[in-house]
């Protein structure tokens, strides 16, 4: 029998609720799949499951808040039989439901009192998205779906009764806002606590970026065209794949290498707060592909809809603050990565080139890396080598 | 269309993209990107839209001439929308 636990989506995650399932009991899977939707501080997540199988039982109960690393389903392996799991469940000393249900009413209570605690509570996934939009909680509205499930219509009409009645929402907007500024806090206090950071900044010119995404961009169709910070994107992974002790995770007193450059972007929500999610083996695909999977990603995670892969997995972070007009940003770690770079605002500036005085478009690129895994050196090396890819626009 | 109503979708376009904004708090003659918190994938997503709503191309290099509501509808307009 294989336990399904509720995954960490982040360092800032200690804890979930769980929104809904998206399987039931004898439901094949495989790894990848959807399985379930869980409330983060920060945004709803799709989780996905990361073995393939049968689900077999569902042990946590939507709308229940449950510690990171609770079973939550069991699944049955290929091959295997009821009768061997349950006999396996038998013989293990304490059953992982109690744990759950001891986190289990408050929430659950406090937040849908039109549902008994614990009990499921459908809401379509377009209603939450757009509940999410509107900043509704969905599960205080009142449903008038099938079996009382929450429609897109059920939100929108809560939607205006609450712009008629502004107090409650704002309170509860206020909450999420309050909890959100709490793990953010948390995860970058355990960062600045844990992790030894260096700083380094580097001046990038970028004539030839400039000049080759104009070219580019005017043979492009406006939803193909592409913005600098792909660019940026697809250099740092590449930096990344000749620099690997800048890409990786640190865990229990050891650096682990990423396999893969999985690049996190840092991603502003309009509300307030951050999202840094993945984009997956930015090293190997091209800038127009970047550029669409970075429209998609800033999209879903202001909607609210981000793969539990895409919030646990990022080996580095990239975050691109020049575009609000700041020189150049000296970031904060997001453990357990051991990088962040940072991209200041890309502007017109005097140069030296070639013992002349020119003026040409350049951005800072600055680096904060962890001296448990690697030194300056190695970091100027790793700016250095970015710098290097930018001027070779074509290449990348 | 009429100059207002190119200037109703446009609002509304940009509306999709920054929802906290009110029409009211937009003077049309200020930079866009100085009143309304947009970056550069918010411009694009901006852009975007408004060539999906009124089948108009906007190459890169006519960006510069977008830079307040009132340029953008006056864009829109001698694009014959």
């Amino acid at each position: 029998m294989i336990e399904f636990k509720l995954p960490s989506l982040g360092a800032d995650m200690d804890k979930g609720k769980l929104l809904e399932w998206r399987v039931k009991p004898g439901d094949p899977v495989k790894r990848g799949d959807i399985v379930a939707v869980v409330d983060t501080s920060k945004v709803a997540v799709d989780v996905e499951i990361w073995n393939d199988g049968t689900v077999y039982q569902l042990i946590a109960q939507p709308g229940v808040t449950i510690p990171v690393g609770t079973v939550i389903a069991t699944l049955l392996a290929p091959g295997e039989t009821v009768e061997a799991a349950e006999a396996e469940r038998r013989s293990r000393p304490s059953p992982p439901a109690e744990a759950v249900a001891a986190e289990a009413a408050p929430v659950a209570a406090a937040a849908a009192p039109a549902v008994a605690a614990g009990e499921r509570r459908r809401v379509s996934p377009v209603a939450r998205r757009r509940a999410a939009e509107l900043g509704v909680d969905a599960e205080t509205v009142a449903g008038t779906g099938p079996h009382g499930s929450v429609t897109l219509e059920d939100v929108e009409r809560a939607a205006a009764a609450a712009k008629a009645a502004p107090a409650v929402p704002a309170d509860v907007q206020a909450e999420k806002q309050a909890e959100m500024r709490r793990a953010i806090a948390a995860a970058m206090s355990r960062s600045k606590r844990e992790i030894p950071h260096y700083y380094l900044s580097e001046l990038v010119p970028l004539q030839a970026a400039t000049d080759w995404l104009a070219a580019e961009n005017a043979k492009r169709s406006l939803t193909e065209r592409l913005l600098m910070a792909s660019l940026f994107l697809k250099a740092v992974a590449l930096a990344c794949v000749k620099y690997p002790d800048m890409n990786g995770l640190y865990r229990e007193g050891r650096f682990e290498p990423g396999a893969s450059v999985h690049v996190g972007v840092a991603v502003s929500l309009r509300q307030g707060g951050l999202i840094a999610p993945a984009i997956h083996e930015a090293a190997k695909k091209t800038l127009t592909q970047l550029m669409r999977d970075l429209t998609d990603l800033v999209k879903r995670t202001r909607a609210g809809s981000l793969r539990s892969s895409e919030m646990s997995d990022p080996t580095i972070t990239v975050t691109n603050l020049g575009d609000q007009g700041v020189d150049a940003v000296f970031g904060v770690i997001y453990p357990p990565q051991v990088a962040l770079v940072g991209f200041g605002r890309v502007e017109e500036r005097p140069c030296v080139i070639e013992g002349g005085l020119r003026i040409i478009p350049a951005v800072t690129a600055s680096l904060a890396a962890d001296h448990r895994v690697s030194d300056g050196h190695r970091g100027a090396l790793f700016l250095a080598e970015i710098r290097r890819l930018m001027q070779q626009p074509e290449t990348l | 269309m009429t100059d207002d109503e190119i200037r109703a979708i446009v609002f509304q376009t940009l509306k999709t993209i920054a929802p906290e904004l009110e029409e009211s708090d937009l003077q049309p003659d200020r930079l866009l990107r100085d009143q309304v918190d947009l970056d550069s994938m918010d411009w694009l997503n901006f852009l975007v839209a408004l060539h999906q709503r009124l089948k108009v191309e906007i190459p890169e290099a006519d960006y510069r001439k977008l830079t307040t509501l009132n340029t953008v509808v006056a864009y829109l307009a001698s694009k014959g929308v």
